[in-house]
Order: structure tokens, then sequence, then C-alpha cells
């Protein structure tokens, strides 16, 4: 960042100064200049040789389990056939290539329509289930003055977050299972008990509210960073016009938000496709797959379980190519309404 | 002039606000009504109650004796006569105890070798001025946006020769592009000046991130790390995947086949059949084991969250 206007030799420091006075002559704005643009490929590279070498243990690992497993997607195009060799690679050369076939054995199976539609509707419950929660959360968190409480109500909200998905559908399952707390309690009393975690009509809903459990504390964090950084004049100011507590809301703290809540939503329909893989895979046998496959547990339960790896290569090849589109969408749309986005433009 | 100072009163007004007292109000802001604070109290304690009181009887009925989860009918709201029986079987050899084992062990090399990875790759792309920086930050960059599916990535990891190794378990996930952004823009934001003064006086680049990059980041060191190794610990999936023999498991997978799956484990099976111990207090046993490192450490970790979190990732 700003390193790169101090010279970090003597070649760069000589040339920074003939820029400068270049520029000075023909009025240029001296920091529009570029400062690198005149040393030698090999002169930069020697003085940055260290820092690539840092960095290329992690783009190493990045291009070996992110890029080259792109390349296996052909197999998607393929009879796979796993038996060929002992050796993936070898097996993808020998197999013999099938074209479109998987894909269109895809569109033909019901199975993947459902899925298809769980997936929607899930996205659909937790945008409107949870999404606000965690913005409510952060405003009233806010608005308590007492650092004490704030900081030991935050330290218990936060906590769910850091807990594995297995050990949050444990918990859920010991109180509203078949056999949890509420059930036998009910039974105990003469009631009938009752099975949440294997009733396929309730399971979306089911799933939402573990995700609520376990991440909408966390949620809060990024809006609290928004609030925080809110001027307290602005307030003062609108106290003074006369705006009461509701009204300062309305006019100064939602404004505020505004940006963070925009991003927070086109980050979210981005990834609308995934719906929390492991969540849902671990209770997938309870409820069956009628109610709980998504597009990522169609993949694994056809590709992992059935070994039918050329399928399920297509099914994920569909899904991972509708969510580059999406993404891509959500932040030109959050660029069209003036926000960030998620990368520049 | 002599005026009456009432000392009393000044020390009253100059010191610092005990923890239950509100701090004092701007002017301009109205004091809250009644309903609104009891309001506000309710649905805040309402909040902090549906976390804690789950973990509460998990904790409370691992730690009971077989009678007394009998005489609660299942779970134990209320403890009584605490034992250790359950931990004590758990962890006196058997499945148990070599998952655990796995665990953390799995969750210190590979929260070190991440670490170590993102770190270096964090300091390395911190200066934008650096040749090939861009392309450099664009390969790791693009990887957020797309991933590889499911299938290519299985099909690689068997052709690697991982399938049945821990490898499997660290090095197909061991770097997070976000966790290094994060790194990137807080090491971006440390002051220039120490930077190039340290230069100045001839230090390389691995001494500048060594003992003056690596000191002055402590907090968000200490945020990452923490991700890291939560990964490490709640990961499940690629065990089940990757490895075949159940003795390599990790913990949560253990609790899986513990849990949801009823099966009791190998090794203390004996022990629940002669009725020494309940199976409900094994099971919730095993997930305090799970819950509670993430547990204690987190909150050590948390007053460094927002400052680590937002100096880099929202900045991108």
């Amino acid at each position: 960042m700003a390193n790169s206007t101090v010279p970090r030799s003597r070649a760069e420091a000589e040339t920074t100064e003939t820029a400068s006075r270049a520029a000075d002559a023909t009025g240029e704005r001296p920091e529009k200049r570029k400062l690198s643009g005149k040393l030698s490929l090999r002169l930069r590279f020697r003085r940055d040789r260290t820092l690539i070498l840092m960095t290329l243990p992690a783009v190493a690992l990045v291009l070996v389990f992110n890029y080259i497993p792109i390349l296996g997607n052909v197999v998607a195009f393929q009879e796979y056939d796993p038996y060929v060799s002992d050796n993936g690679f070898v097996a993808m050369l020998e197999s013999p290539w099938v074209g479109v076939e998987q894909f269109q054995r895809i569109f033909a199976d019901s199975a993947f329509w459902d899925a298809v539609r769980n997936t929607l509707v899930l996205f659909g419950l937790q945008l409107v289930l949870f999404f606000p929660i965690p913005i409510v959360l952060a405003l009233l968190i806010n608005s308590v003055i007492r650092p004490r409480i704030r900081a030991v109500s935050q330290a218990i909200l936060y906590l769910p977050h850091f807990f594995s998905w297995v050990l949050v559908i444990t918990v859920f399952q010991q109180i509203f299972g078949g056999a949890g707390i509420i059930a036998q309690t009910l039974r105990q009393h003469g009631y009938e008990g009752f099975d949440l975690m294997t009733d396929p009509g309730i399971f979306k809903f089911l799933v939402t509210s573990e995700g609520v459990w376990k991440d909408a504390g966390w949620g809060i964090i990024v809006f609290l960073a928004a609030l925080a950084s809110v001027s307290p004049d602005l307030y003062e100011a609108a106290s003074m016009d006369g705006a009461g507590r509701w009204r300062r809301m309305w006019h100064v703290t939602l404004p505020a938000l505004r940006p963070v809540i925009a991003l927070l939503l086109v980050l979210r329909v981005g990834d609308a496709l995934t719906v929390g893989f492991e969540q849902i895979l671990l209770q997938r046998d309870a409820v069956g797959p009628g109610a709980a496959e998504v597009l990522d547990t169609y993949v694994w339960w056809n590709g992992v379980r059935n070994q039918d790896f050329s399928y399920a290569a297509a099914a994920g090849l569909i899904k991972g190519l509708v969510s580059v589109a999406l993404v891509l969408a959500a932040n030109k749309v959050a660029h069209f309404m003036g926000e960030q986005g998620v990368y520049k433009k | 002039m002599t005026a009456v100072i009432d000392k009393a009163a000044l020390e009253e007004a100059a010191r610092e606000p005990r923890f239950w007292e509100a701090p004092p109000r701007p002017v301009w802001e109205e004091e809250p009504s009644k309903a609104g604070v009891a309001g506000k109290g309710i649905v805040l304690a309402g909040a902090c109650l549906a976390v804690l009181f789950p973990l509460w009887i998990v904790v409370v009925t691992s730690l009971s004796s077989k009678q007394t989860i009998t005489e609660a009918g299942g779970l134990v709201l209320i403890p009584k006569g605490i034992t250790f029986v359950a931990y004590q079987e758990l962890l006196s050899g058997g499945q148990v105890t070599r998952a655990a084992i796995v665990s953390v062990c799995v969750t210190l090399v590979g929260t070190a070798f991440s670490m170590t990875v993102s770190v270096l790759a964090a300091y390395g792309l911190s200066r934008s001025g650096s040749l090939g920086h861009r392309w450099l930050l664009m390969t790791l960059l693009a990887t957020m946006f797309f991933g590889a599916g499911l299938i290519p990535t299985y099909l690689l990891v068997q052709s690697l020769g991982l399938t049945d190794t821990y490898l499997a378990l660290i090095l197909p996930s061991a770097v997070s592009v976000f966790n290094i952004l994060v790194l990137r823009g807080f090491f971006m934001n440390l002051s220039s000046e120490l930077v190039d003064s340290a230069r100045i006086d001839g230090a390389g680049d691995w001494r500048i991130l060594w003992q003056i990059v690596m000191p002055l980041s402590r907090a968000v060191i200490a945020v990452i790390t923490l991700f890291y190794a939560v990964g490490y610990w709640s990961a499940w999936f690629n065990a089940s995947i990757y490895l075949s023999d159940q003795s390599m498991m990790p913990l949560q997978n253990v609790m899986i086949q513990l849990v949801q799956k009823q099966e009791a484990p190998v090794g203390v099976s004996q022990a629940i059949k002669t009725g020494q111990i309940s199976a409900l207090a094994i099971q919730m046993a095993v997930m305090v084991m799970a819950l509670l490192p993430v547990a204690v450490i987190s909150p050590f970790v948390q007053k460094h969250f927002k400052k680590g979190m937002l100096t880099g990732a929202v900045k991108g």
C-alpha cells in the first residue's frame, strides 16, 4: 500500500525522482504516476522474490485442490468407470465419452427437480426467517448502555457459532427428538410424545431454526460494527430537531445499516443454491430424501454413495455454473444499487 | 474567595460507574420507559437462555449417575450427586479415547500448518506494488466464487493416494482464502513507517514479518487461529468420505455413530450392558468433550473479534 511510495532501492529512488520532475513539468498530479512502471522486470523480481516465495505455498495448495479438480469435471461428459484403474486419474483417461447423456438423465430425473425445489424453499425460508434476526438483535444490544450486560450477552450469543453441526443437531435431538426431554416429560404426564426430528413436514423449519440457534448471534458482529461507526453527532442533531427515539432509529440508524444489509443480502442470494450441506446431510436419513434432499446432498448421494461419479459430477457442474451466474448477477445488482458488492468494478 | 467544596460530591461525580450502574447518558437522550427496559431485558435474557439452557442440560446429565437419570426420566435439569464415571469410562482407552487423540492431533497439526501458510501468503500479498501481486491475489480470490465440486475433488484426493491417511483431513481444506484476506487487510493497515524503518536498518522480509508484523498483529492472528482450529475440530465430512478405517475416525464422527445412530462405543458397551453407567450419560459426556475446548477457548479470543474481523474482511 503506502510502501510503494517509499523507494526501496537506489534504482527506484532515481526513477522516482525523474518521474516526479517529469510530473512537475507536465503539471500532472504526483500521486497518479506509476512508481514501479519504469523498473525492469528483473529488478522487480529481485526486489520482491521473498514476497513471491512466501505466497507460493498457499497458491500451490489452491492450485492443486481448487483448480486442478475443475479439470476433473470432464467426467461429467464421460461414463466414468472407477474399476478401470486404482488411480482415479488413469481411470478418467480410459473412460468412454458419452457427451451430454448424463445431463439428459439428470433433467429427466424427478428426484433432481425435488432437490431443486427443496433447495429453493429452504433458501426462501432462511431469507425470511433467519436474515432479519441478527439485525433486530444488534439493534437491541446496541441500545443497551451498560457495558457489562453488552459484553456478557454478546459472549453468550456468539458461542454456538463455534460448535460443530454434529453437536448442534445432537443437542436439538436430545431436546426435541422422540427420546428427547420435551417428549419424555409429556409422556410422563400422560400426554402423547412427539418427534420433531423425523417429521418431514416440519423439517425445513427445523433446519432453519437450527441455523438461527447456531449463527444468529454471530451475525450480530457486522451490524454492531456498522452501528458503532455512526457518529453520535447525527443522533444529537436529530434529537435537537425534535426526533424521538423511534424517529432517530428510522432516520439515522437504519440508513447507516443499509449498505451492510445490502451487501449481506447480495452475498446470500449469490449463495442461494448452498443451503447447509453438512447440516442437512446429517439429518437426511432421519426424514428421508423426499423432504431433506438438496442439490449438494443429491450430488453426494449419487456420487459418493452410489458410485455414479459421472452423473453426480454433471449435477454438481450444473449447480456450480448456476451458482457462479448468481454471484455475478447479485454483484451486478449491488453495483446498480450503488453499493460496493463483493468485488469492485 | 473561598468556596465550600463538597469533596465527597466531587469524588462521587468523578468516579467510574460501578458495573451494575449505567454510564451517563448524553443530555439529549431521553430516559427509557420502564416497559421498554423490561421488554429489552426479557428478549435479551430469552436469547441468552435459549443458548445456555441446552448446554446446561447436556453438561449436567453427563455428570449424573444412572439413578439420577432414571429418576429424572431422561435428561437431568438439577444436578444431584455429581459423578465422573462416564468420563472415566470414556477416557480409559477404547474408541472414544482414540478418537479424541486423533481430533486433538489433527487440530494442532492442521492449525499450525494452515496458519504458517496463511500468514506467509498474507504478508507476501500485503504490498500492493510488488511483482505479480495482482496475479497471485486473483488466483486466490477466484476460488471464492466457484468451487470445483464434490466429485472432482473426491477423485483428485483419491488419485493423490491421500485416502485413508490423515493428510486427507488436512490438505484439501488447509487454506481459507477468506482468512488470508482478513490477515492481509490487517497487515496492510499496520503503520508502514515501522516496516520501512526496519528495512532501512537492514531487516529482510522474513525478519520484518517475524519481529515486527507478527507481534503487532496478535489480535487478528488469535482470531484466525481460532477460526482454523474450530474448523479442524468440527470437521467430520472429509473423514467420513476419505477414511474407511473406523479406528482412524475423529471425535465428531464417533459422536455421529454414538448419538445419532445410537450405537454404544467399542470398549464401553460392557459397562452399559451391565448397568453401571447410563448410555445417556455416555452420549452426553462425548458431547461435552466435543464442545468443551471450543467453549473454553473462544471467549478469550472474543474481545478481538470485531477488530480482527472488520479491518480486513469488509474491505476485501
